[in-house]
């Protein structure tokens, strides 16, 4: 028996295609992609999601019909932010409700031939550029239902494009921010950095209300050329009423090194498909989680560090706090083509729960073709040691502030892989917040 | 005048075992005790149950710091009244910087009404007194810098008790095989560690199998705990006498306490 899907519930109709089409100004040649892609899309609803990568998703209230692109944007002074004011940057562009509607660059950046800024504008001005990227390399539309979904319906988005042997010395920022409830953003970061050449770009997505309701069908494509260096943070904070999908995909070149730093404080609902490709000799990829779930948020990582050349190095930790009745899934792949010989992989999950009633499933996987690797993998998932809180104490230290102190310690970890000071302190001033810790005073 | 740490007829059970069966001591500030007996009497219990461990329940008796009952209250506050333990096994805490740590504690120490989140010691006077006793006790000032005894040698974690004293400054600390485990030169680190800290400010209950501790630190009274109580109090020669002549006289003048600790040594393998 064939069930009937009920389109409406889990994505979005040709009426709604077509509206959000007629609402948009922009060269032909970008809407018959997304054509091309609404046409698979329609395909891949009446397919069942990767069982391997959604079984523990559950999808079953999400309601698409609740939400519709936007017809306008909203204010830039709106929303708040974490990282916008923390220190000088080369650039700054906002995205509100899916619509760009703030974008700086700094002359000296622009003088080298970075570019930075609206994604469609650019692709409209540099598209022998930068089309061959777009959804190309490293995100491919047909992915999945979400990956067509975003490919049909990218609202707006951030390009950052570095010309070869070029150094962005200072930080960009990009902010991906929801005000009204109801509203459906697929905003797309693009970032290329040419061989030789080396950026830092931090993101983050924010509500405006903490009872604002929104859908972001995310994508991010990183393309790091060879000799290349890119640092690149995802912070999101979503208001926990957010559902959160997104396909993020990094493509390393022959020595060329990615530092990427995915942090998860907000949504109702997260799922990221995150992958690495290394495809050059001697690529190199850290990644970095930062996850700390309250309430019954549900976070769910799918993530995969693809060694597809000889040589190749990635290292991935991930940690997690959990509080209340959350959730949190991690699924984790090395996969070793055969090709990838002396590859060095590793990955390690590591979760903190501070309730029994919250929830923590993390799955390493290996998948190896060559024959010379050395591939590592290890999860824990552990309560708090009631013996470190009496340590603590016995010093004086309250049991909260004891709690306190060493939730932050187990994330210090991870923050001491981040090389980004500003994103070290803002996440430890953030976490914090989380735990409810008025001011600290230093 | 001098604070008095007064233990009264204390009882503690862990998981509903008794262990201490009325222990009685009196220590002031100044003083220096041994504690010794052999494995299973229940010494490392009566430590933390004085430092306020939650699984070890007080099930009679009091005690007291200069006439205030401190049996019902929580590690922190204790500490914060001038309880100090030196664990026998400290703890590691990753990710937090023995600094941090320290600096937190004392703070709460010196402002015993401090909330979270409020003010901590001024970083410079605490960088400049934490360096300071490092350099007294013979430590790499790095230290203050790494994760709080995290892949620290079994003599850099005791250390790093006697370095939390030193700045905590407590008004009685008790010090759990703090000499065990350890070579003979971190031996003697401790020792004279701890022969430079204690003085008229402190009393001092140290628990040791060891004679090392006690030649750099007399004490004024040994006491001897046997089957959960204490059997015989005498001056530093009783110590002495245990160190070279064992428990053997002590278990026939008491021979009930000894059939008790006969029972716990063998529930405890």
């Amino acid at each position: 028996m064939t069930a009937t899907i009920n389109i409406d519930r889990i994505g979005f109709s040709a009426e709604v295609f077509e509206e959000f089409l007629s609402l948009r100004t922009e060269a032909d040649w970008i809407t018959q992609a997304r054509r091309v892609a609404f046409e698979r899309y329609c395909t891949l609803l009446e397919e069942d999601l990767d069982p391997e990568e959604f079984k523990r998703v559950d999808l079953r209230v999400f309601n698409a019909a609740k939400f519709r692109p936007a017809a306008e944007g909203a204010d830039a002074a709106s929303v708040s932010t974490l990282l916008a004011d923390e220190t000088e940057y080369g650039g700054n562009i906002q995205h509100v409700d899916g619509r760009m509607v703030h974008s700086a660059f700094s002359d000296e950046l622009a003088s080298k031939g970075i570019l930075f800024g609206d994604l469609q504008t650019m692709l409209e001005q540099h598209r022998e550029l930068l089309e061959p990227y777009f959804m190309k390399q490293a995100v491919q539309p047909d992915a999945d239902r979400f990956a067509a979904w975003h490919a049909a319906f990218w609202t707006s988005g951030t390009l950052l494009y570095v010309p070869k042997g070029v150094e962005a010395d200072v930080p960009l920022h990009s902010l991906i921010a929801h005000t009204r409830s109801g509203v459906a953003d697929f905003g797309h970061t693009l970032i290329i950095v040419e061989d030789e050449a080396r950026a830092t770009l931090l993101e983050e997505t924010t509500s405006a209300e903490e009872d604002t309701e929104g859908l972001h069908v995310g994508c991010v494509e990183l393309i790091v050329g060879k000799h290349a260096n890119l640092r690149y943070v995802q912070l999101q904070n979503w208001s926990q009423k957010t559902w959160h999908f997104a396909h993020q995909a990094g493509n390393v070149a022959s020595e060329a090194s990615l530092q990427w730093t995915v942090v998860g404080l907000g949504s109702k609902l997260s799922h990221i498909h995150q992958d690495v490709n290394l495809a050059g000799r001697a690529a190199s990829a850290e990644v970095n989680g930062v996850t700390f779930t309250s309430d019954r948020q549900k976070i769910s990582y799918y993530t995969q560090q693809h060694h597809q050349a000889q040589g190749t190095h990635s290292d991935l930790l991930y940690k997690e706090v959990l509080r209340d009745e959350s959730r949190v899934i991690w699924r984790g792949m090395i996969k070793v083509d055969e090709a990838a010989q002396q590859t060095d992989g590793y990955q390690r999950s590591d979760a903190l729960m501070l309730s029994g009633d919250a929830r923590c499933d993390s799955i390493p996987g290996l998948e190896i073709e060559a024959d010379d690797v050395r591939c590592t993998h290890g999860a824990t998932t552990g309560r708090v040691d009631e013996e470190q809180i009496f340590y603590a104490q016995s010093r004086g230290i309250m049991e909260n502030e004891a709690m306190h102190m060493i939730v932050e310690g187990f994330f210090q970890q991870v923050y001491d892989r981040i090389p980004i000071e500003i994103v070290r302190e803002t996440l430890s001033r953030t976490v914090q917040g989380k735990l409810g810790i008025e001011s600290m005073t230093v | 005048m001098s604070s008095l740490l007064k233990i009264t007829d204390l009882h503690v059970s862990v998981a509903d075992t008794p262990i201490l069966k009325g222990v009685n001591m009196e220590i002031r500030q100044g003083e220096i005790h041994a504690l010794m007996g052999p494995n299973g009497s229940g010494k490392s219990t009566l430590a933390y149950a004085l430092a306020g461990h939650p699984n070890y329940e007080i099930t009679g008796g009091t005690i007291e710091i200069d006439g205030v009952n401190i049996t019902e209250l929580e590690a922190d506050e204790r500490a914060r009244l001038g309880m100090f333990l030196a664990f026998q096994y400290p703890v590691v805490i990753p990710g937090v910087k023995v600094a941090d740590f320290i600096r937190h504690a004392i703070s709460n120490i010196r402002n015993p009404d401090r909330k979270e989140g409020e003010g901590l010691v001024g970083m410079r006077e605490f960088r400049k007194e934490i360096k300071a006793r490092m350099e007294e006790l013979g430590m790499d000032v790095e230290f203050a810098r790494r994760y709080l005894n995290d892949g620290f040698s079994g003599g850099e974690k005791k250390r790093m008790e006697i370095l939390q004293m030193a700045m905590l400054q407590p008004k009685f600390a008790i010090l759990d095989e703090t000499d065990s485990g350890l070579d003979s030169d971190a031996v003697r680190v401790v020792s004279e560690g701890l022969a430079k800290l204690s003085g008229p400010e402190m009393g001092v209950l140290i628990i040791t199998h060891h004679e090392r501790l006690l030649e750099y630190n007399p004490p004024k009274y040994t006491h001897v705990m046997l089957g959960g109580r204490i059997v015989e109090t005498g001056d530093a020669s009783l110590a002495h006498d245990l160190h070279a002549n064992g428990y053997a006289k002590i278990r026939e003048r008491h021979p009930e306490a000894a059939a008790d600790n006969a029972q716990a040594e063998a529930a405890s393998v």
